[in-house]
């Protein structure tokens, strides 16, 4: 029985793990399922919380930094991304 | 010289704005979609493949075309276009898109383009639907408001779904005029037929200043347009409320727009006026 790893990607409103879920997606390493861009208007869970007691392991919390001097209003990626893991046997 | 009765509104505009995409639905004449659809099917011009000669002007492009080159001679077209990047824009590229049938991964997530470093300047990006295109064909899937994100093309391609997220679900003839900058890419298509979308980007030859029908510039909806949050923002709106202020004082070319004091108490500092002697 081999293992294969399932991740999560939930990005949350703020650093807080109980806050809720802006965008998300789902990388399946079974190969059981595929997702994709616009495949789903509704999140999986509404907070990485949520997802921790459905057994979803938290592997990556966001690392904070403080906005460079000049750069203060400028926005580009998601800022509060957590990755989590499900290891599942195949 | 554009009929005034075609410009965009100043509401339209704080959509603009704070969206980053306009939608008219099915402003295209039937007539025209369905030339379209002919010279798509028959290869005619060169309209569908490969790209024009950047820097020319609009106006000097595909007069030959009854169908995909006379959607932006339309009245109503002219007046959006006039709107958003002025009188005389030059053409910049443009592009057919398909999805074959039965495709059932989307395009990853993307901004067109490398990072846009002009402050508040824009190019408009047209995407125009020659057929009907339901939910199971697809549609192109835009992020409201995410035009002042700054990212290079596909790097955000890890990115499936957002609160908010629309998809361009349409009946033929719909135009959506979008911001540079806003995210989108192709979804699936699980249907036995062929998908168009026809993606036309211009830029403005003038400074966009108030380019659009300014008789309801002092409309007070303006604030309640440009103060709306789109979920996926999550604690960063606070952030693209200060972005959309900016590029109003751009738009607008009043450099002492507000909105709820978010910008004025940023740029309160006493100590630096003058003093009398």
């Amino acid at each position: 029985m081999a293992l294969r790893q399932q991740i999560l990607i939930l990005y949350l409103s703020t650093s807080d793990l109980a806050s809720n879920v802006c965008a998300w997606s789902i990388y399946d390493g079974t190969g059981k399922e595929t997702h994709t861009s616009g495949d789903s208007d509704k999140p999986p869970y509404g907070s990485v919380l949520e997802a921790m007691k459905d057994g979803w392991r938290v592997i990556q919390l966001p690392q904070q930094f403080p906005a460079y001097p000049g750069m203060e209003y400028t926005t580009s990626f998601l800022k509060f991304e957590f990755a989590l893991e499900k290891l599942v046997e195949v | 010289m554009t009929d005034k009765q075609h410009l965009l509104t100043t509401k339209q505009m704080a959509e603009f704005a704070a969206n980053g995409v306009l939608v008219f639905e099915g402003l295209v004449p039937d007539e025209v979609n369905q030339q379209a659809m002919r010279e798509i099917d028959d290869k005619s011009f060169n309209l569908w493949t490969g790209y024009s000669k950047s820097g020319t002007p609009l106006s000097r492009m595909w007069a030959e075309s009854n169908g995909l080159g006379a959607v932006w001679r339309l009245p109503q077209v002219q007046g959006i276009i006039h709107s958003l990047v002025g009188p005389d824009p030059l053409y910049d590229h443009h592009a057919g898109h398909t999805v074959a049938p039965k495709t059932i991964g989307g395009q990853h997530l993307h901004q067109d383009s490398i990072i846009d470093t002009r402050a508040w300047a824009f190019d408009v990006q047209f995407y125009y639907f020659p057929h009907d295109t339901p939910k199971e064909m697809g549609g192109t899937l835009i992020i409201p408001g995410s035009h002042f994100r700054r990212v290079n093309t596909f790097e955000i391609s890890r990115y499936q779904n957002l609160v908010g997220q629309t998809a361009a679900i349409c009946k033929a003839g719909t135009l959506f005029a979008t911001h540079c900058g806003i995210w989108h890419c192709a979804r699936p298509n699980l249907t036995d037929k062929m998908r168009y979308m026809f993606k036309l980007r211009l830029n403005p030859t003038v400074k966009q200043v108030r380019l659009w029908n300014t008789d309801d510039i002092d409309n007070p909806e303006v604030h309640h347009i440009l103060g709306r949050a789109q979920g996926w923002m999550g604690n960063e709106w606070r952030i693209e409320m200060i972005n959309r202020i900016k590029f109003w004082r751009y738009v607008t070319g009043n450099d002492k727009f507000d909105h709820s004091l978010w910008a004025g108490r940023l740029e309160n500092m006493p100590e630096n006026q003058l003093q009398p002697a």
